[in-house]
């Protein structure tokens, strides 16, 4: 199996949340308890029960014109994933074959290491502290199937497939700018844009944190040691702010 | 729909007017983005609002509610100024060269009204209505356009004064961009160019809904876009199946199959045939309605199989009568029901306390029933209304009996979408608890109905007792129905009128060629007819193959009529049989072997020039398109009118603010402002969202979708917003001369102010699928704020555009 990918194409996306469900609905995820917020969008974040949402993104260009744009908000699986280079207990992996991240709840300690090492700040955690996010549907794709987001759209805004092809596709269909294309060796979620990511609220240049090796082995020699790893040890440590 | 969803990818122009196909179709974007990236076809939407489709649009027009014929009548001028009708289409397909009685006058004639208005019944007398025929009684036509009576000059004198200034002044629209969207749009009046129009209740929920369909269809005929892949007017219906439904018969005035509901004074058969049986004297003319006798024999005998006979009519006198000049519209329903003259009403899929406009008075009226019965998946606002805001239990002598139902995957039947395609849909779960299929519910009542008649009599039980009806005891086999409804033979048929084969009693029917009007068929809807034929269940077909590319999938199940995917298609080939676009033939004269290839013709016949060819518009007595809607009831050229409530004058025709033949309602609830009230100075609309289904009855009860738009809203404009303090999130109060709702605001530039005659019109938008039962804090319905003022043709609200205010709650 080639490294897999999910295509997202903003400019094909009706911001219509198949996906949404669809991941709930797959994933047998429970609802939030939400308000309307003045917004369309909802939920408002990722949660330990909303692996992936859509942002809605309203603006006026400088002719004046409104535009309504509609990004998927989700983990974009990491080339190089930092989650997985900080994880003190290796409950979060990358799958060598497809490339996915995915993780162990059972082996997950809850401590929040990996939210701080994201650089798009994605994982989140459920009732029980555990690591929640997008696995990219990995039980589907080792099934043969593809993401329970990409099967939904209606319009293929979602796209999966072999990253590879995905990407040759989308450039020759005159997508100028492929994010993810080389960020953070590679991301396993590609955007294909015709303009600069920031128009697309996504995180331009994307970086690990640069002490990252250095913190994934000071919180494996603190295990080592038998400290009991929480978000307020982390705290503690500086590993999480605030 | 004309043509279907997957034909949307053959357009060059795709018009979004009174839709939103991104938010309430979302499939359909497969097939517009498809357009768009593959061919570079060309998406205009013009809306109050900028939509979820507006986002992907390549030119946005905002427009004031209600201004759609202003538009589209500067559209029509446009055409016919610059000459870029298609002549050739025109001449030999449409009603544009024909001479109308020169005793017809218009609205430039006559200050805004037709001739024949009678301002004291607010109706029209049509007599002058009409085209003027020949001593052999074919209508008389001037080729050369230029006879004064002819509909060219008609439509041209009609429009002349929707300028594009005029058009601007009443739409609020900005001049550059509607000129961007006539060219546009006029591009396509080549043979080689097609645009299609994708529109909803934006466009039929008004006073003048009809008029705004049929300002549309007049432009696809003037551009030769009808009959075309890629091309028609397409209607994208709001439910999964209410295509079906409104095919099945649904609405008060059709029987299944679009056959009149016979009138009181159609006293029998022969009458109701003689009444509804068009003639022509077109030669070239195959005016299909002149079947109509064979369809609603071959009905009566579905419905009363061998009781009916030819010697008792086919039992039509046990068919309900409308009384004459009578209608029995949804809003008439309840009107009456407020009235105290309805004893029982069955909700059965639907939730009126919340979808009807005006819904405080159906919540009253509902309470001045007997018994309700409710059938439905949730207990909802009809079911519970009794307990609902401002009602006293105690007071309500309303008993309500709530039936539980399956859900669409718990049962199997037919579906019909928008492009009459019906599929077949199989059972995916067992029911939950004692919920039971709808043709359940019905069989058992019909049973239990015959029963008590069989023990108790009445006043005339033969139309139950004499039915026909053989589905099962308790379980209902649908294919049983479907077979029905397809059409069988009542008895042996030697040498068949049409193909001379014999045919067996209980064999099913070809097709609705083979209905007989002398009792030997039976079929319960003819436009259904070839759906269930002997070679099988069509609906259930599921072939892939597109040997066209043109996206036809003629094998994928089954479609009316005929399994024609394009309807009018004998329009898209030229007098000869050569398609005008020879790049997407949706048909073509194959001359060497004397037959049409491609999609499902609109009739075997040679093409129109050679000996025994047919007109294309094959249901209308004229065989052409009709730009002269003479059977309307508000006029044969759709006019420029104010909407009811409008905070705005009628620049076209001073002295007429409103449709003049627009239906009102006059009990103490029935409040309406005609014009405007310092009190209410904005304009308030209704929509759907993609989240939510109508009156939300499934999917506020689906904790997924409830999650994405949790509860009511109201979309203001950030100017209008700041003048009332408003900011996004806060709770507010819109209100109308009928009462008030909270909602939550949102301030967007996507529901910008426009300026009309000189004033700034803000708009208010509200979606109508919440209800105060579920959840706590969703909000009630928009429809408790918005006006049962209706259209005269349809009776259809007018719930797109009335007067509101907004303040902060």
């Amino acid at each position: 199996m080639a490294r897999k990918a999910l295509l997202i194409t903003p400019d094909l996306c009706v911001g219509c949340r198949g996906c949404q469900v669809a991941c709930k609905s797959w994933n047998d995820l429970p609802a939030e308890e939400t308000k309307n917020n003045g917004t369309h969008e909802n939920p408002p974040d990722l949660t330990g029960y909303t692996y992936n949402r859509i942002r809605f993104i309203e603006k006026v260009n400088e002719k004046g014109e409104v535009q309504w744009l509609f990004v998927s908000h989700r983990c974009l699986h990491c080339g190089e994933p930092a989650c997985v280079e900080i994880c003190p207990v290796k409950a979060l992996k990358k799958d060598a074959e497809t490339g996915i991240v995915y993780y162990d709840k059972n082996q997950c300690i809850g401590c929040q290491a990996c939210q701080a090492a994201c650089p798009f700040n994605i994982p989140r955690y459920d009732k029980n502290g555990k690591i929640s996010k997008c696995h990219f549907c990995i039980d589907r794709v080792k099934a043969g199937l593809s993401p329970a987001c990409a099967k939904t759209c209606p319009t293929e805004a979602i796209k999966y497939g072999n990253r590879e092809e995905l990407i040759k596709e989308a450039k020759a269909e005159g997508y100028s700018v492929l994010y993810g294309e080389t960020e953070l060796g590679g991301l396993g979620v590609v955007y294909a844009l015709k303009a600069s990511p920031k128009e697309y609220n996504l995180a331009e240049n994307p970086k690990k944190p640069e002490n990252l090796i250095a913190m994934g082995q000071m919180l494996r020699t603190l295990i080592e040691k038998g400290v009991a790893l929480s978000p307020s040890v982390l705290k503690d440590i500086g590993l999480i702010k605030g | 729909m004309t043509n279907h969803w997957v034909d949307l990818k053959n357009a060059d122009v795709i018009i979004v007017m009174g839709g939103n196909p991104a938010e309430n179709h979302p499939i359909s974007m497969k097939w517009i983005l498809k357009a768009q990236k593959e061919k570079g076809a060309k998406l205009l939407v013009i809306d109050p609002k900028f939509t979820r489709t507006a986002s992907k649009a390549d030119l946005y027009v905002p427009i004031r509610p209600g201004t759609d014929i202003a538009f589209l009548g500067g559209l029509i001028k446009y055409i016919i100024d610059n000459e870029l009708y298609f002549k050739e289409y025109v001449i030999n397909y449409t009603d544009l060269s024909y001479l109308v009685d020169p005793n017809f006058k218009g609205p430039e004639d006559l200050d805004g009204y037709f001739s024949g208005y009678d301002p004291k019944t607010r109706k029209y007398d049509k007599a002058t209505w009409k085209y003027q025929l020949d001593e052999k009684g074919v209508p008389k036509k001037d080729p050369t356009l230029k006879d004064p009576n002819c509909l060219f000059q008609l439509l041209k004198k009609h429009y002349r004064r929707y300028t594009l200034d005029m058009v601007a002044e009443i739409t609020g629209a900005p001049k550059e961009k509607i000129l961007e969207a006539y060219k546009i749009i006029a591009s396509t009046g080549k043979p080689n160019k097609v645009a299609t129009i994708c529109y909803a209740m934006g466009w039929t929920q008004h006073t003048v809904g009809v008029q705004n369909v049929r300002a549309m269809s007049i432009i696809q005929l003037l551009l030769g876009n009808i009959g075309m892949a890629g091309g028609g007017v397409n209607a994208l219906r709001g439910e999964s199946n209410v295509q079906g439904s409104t095919d099945m018969g649904l609405l008060f005035h059709v029987l299944p199959g679009y056959l009149p509901t016979p009138k009181a004074s159609w006293v029998d058969l022969k009458t109701y045939i003689e009444v509804n049986t068009p003639k022509t004297a077109e030669p070239k003319s195959l005016n299909w309605w002149k079947n109509r006798p064979k369809y609603i024999v071959s009905l009566l005998k579905a419905f009363y199989g061998d009781n009916a006979t030819k010697e008792n009519d086919f039992c039509y006198g046990y068919l309900p009568k409308l009384d004459d000049n009578t209608t029995y519209s949804w809003y008439d329903i309840f009107d009456a029901m407020y009235k105290g003259k309805i004893k029982g009403f069955f909700a059965w899929g639907q939730n009126p306390a919340c979808s009807s406009a005006n819904a405080n008075k159906v919540r009253k009226a509902l309470s001045k029933l007997d018994w309700l019965v409710c059938v439905n998946l949730w207990d909802n606002e009809t079911s519970s209304f009794w307990k609902g805001p401002g009602m006293d239990p105690k007071k309500i002598k309303t008993e309500v009996f709530f039936l539980p139902c399956a859900s669409s995957v718990e049962k199997q039947g037919s579906i019909t979408n928008s492009g009459r395609l019906a599929q077949w849909r199989y059972k995916a779960v067992e029911p939950p608890g004692k919920c039971m299929p709808d043709a359940e519910i019905m069989n058992e009542l019909y049973h239990k109905i015959k029963e008590l008649y069989q023990k108790q009599g009445g006043v005339f039980p033969d139309p139950i007792l004499k039915l026909n009806w053989n589905y099962g005891d308790k379980h209902v086999d649908i294919e049983k129905v479907a077979k029905e409804i397809n059409g069988y033979y009542t008895k042996d048929v030697v040498s068949h009128p049409i193909d001379k084969k014999t045919y067996k009693k209980g064999q099913q029917v070809p097709s609705f060629v083979f209905l007989l009007d002398d009792g030997s068929t039976a079929c319960g809807n003819w436009i259904f007819s070839a759906s269930f034929t002997e070679a099988g269940n069509m609906m259930k077909r599921r072939g892939k193959e597109d040997p066209t590319g043109l996206g036809l999938y003629s094998n994928w199940a089954w479609c009316w009529p005929l399994n024609r995917r394009i309807i009018y298609n004998r329009a898209s080939v030229d007098p000869m049989g050569n398609p005008w676009d020879p790049q997407r033939p949706v048909i073509k004269w194959d001359a060497q072997n004397k037959k049409w290839v491609g999609d499902v013709p609109d009739g075997p016949q040679p093409p129109l020039a050679m000996e025994g060819g047919v007109l294309p518009f094959i249901m209308k007595p004229s065989g052409v398109g009709t730009i002269f809607g003479a059977g309307l009831a508000d006029g044969p050229f759709p006019t420029y009118y104010e909407p009811v409530e409008s905070p705005f004058k009628n620049l076209l025709y001073p002295k007429v603010h409103f449709n003049p033949v627009a239906r009102t309602y006059d009990s103490p609830d029935d409040k309406f402002v005609v014009g405007t009230d310092p009190k209410y100075p904005y304009v308030g609309t209704t929509y759907r969202v993609t989240e939510h289904w109508q009156t939300g009855v499934m999917t506020r009860h689906t904790p997924w979708l409830l999650e994405l738009e949790p509860q009511i809203f109201a979309e203001i404009d950030p100017e209008l917003a700041k003048e009332k303090g408003i900011k996004s999130g806060d709770k507010v109060i819109v209100s109308s001369p009928r009462g008030e709702i909270w909602a939550i605001a949102i301030v967007t530039e996507r529901i910008r102010p426009l300026i009309v005659q000189g004033k700034k019109c803000h708009m208010i938008g509200i979606p109508w699928h919440y209800g105060w039962k579920f959840p706590k804090n969703g909000g009630d319905s928009a429809n408790l704020i918005t006006p049962n003022v209706v259209d005269p043709n349809t009776f259809i609200q007018e719930t797109k555009c009335f007067i509101v205010n907004i303040r902060k709650a």
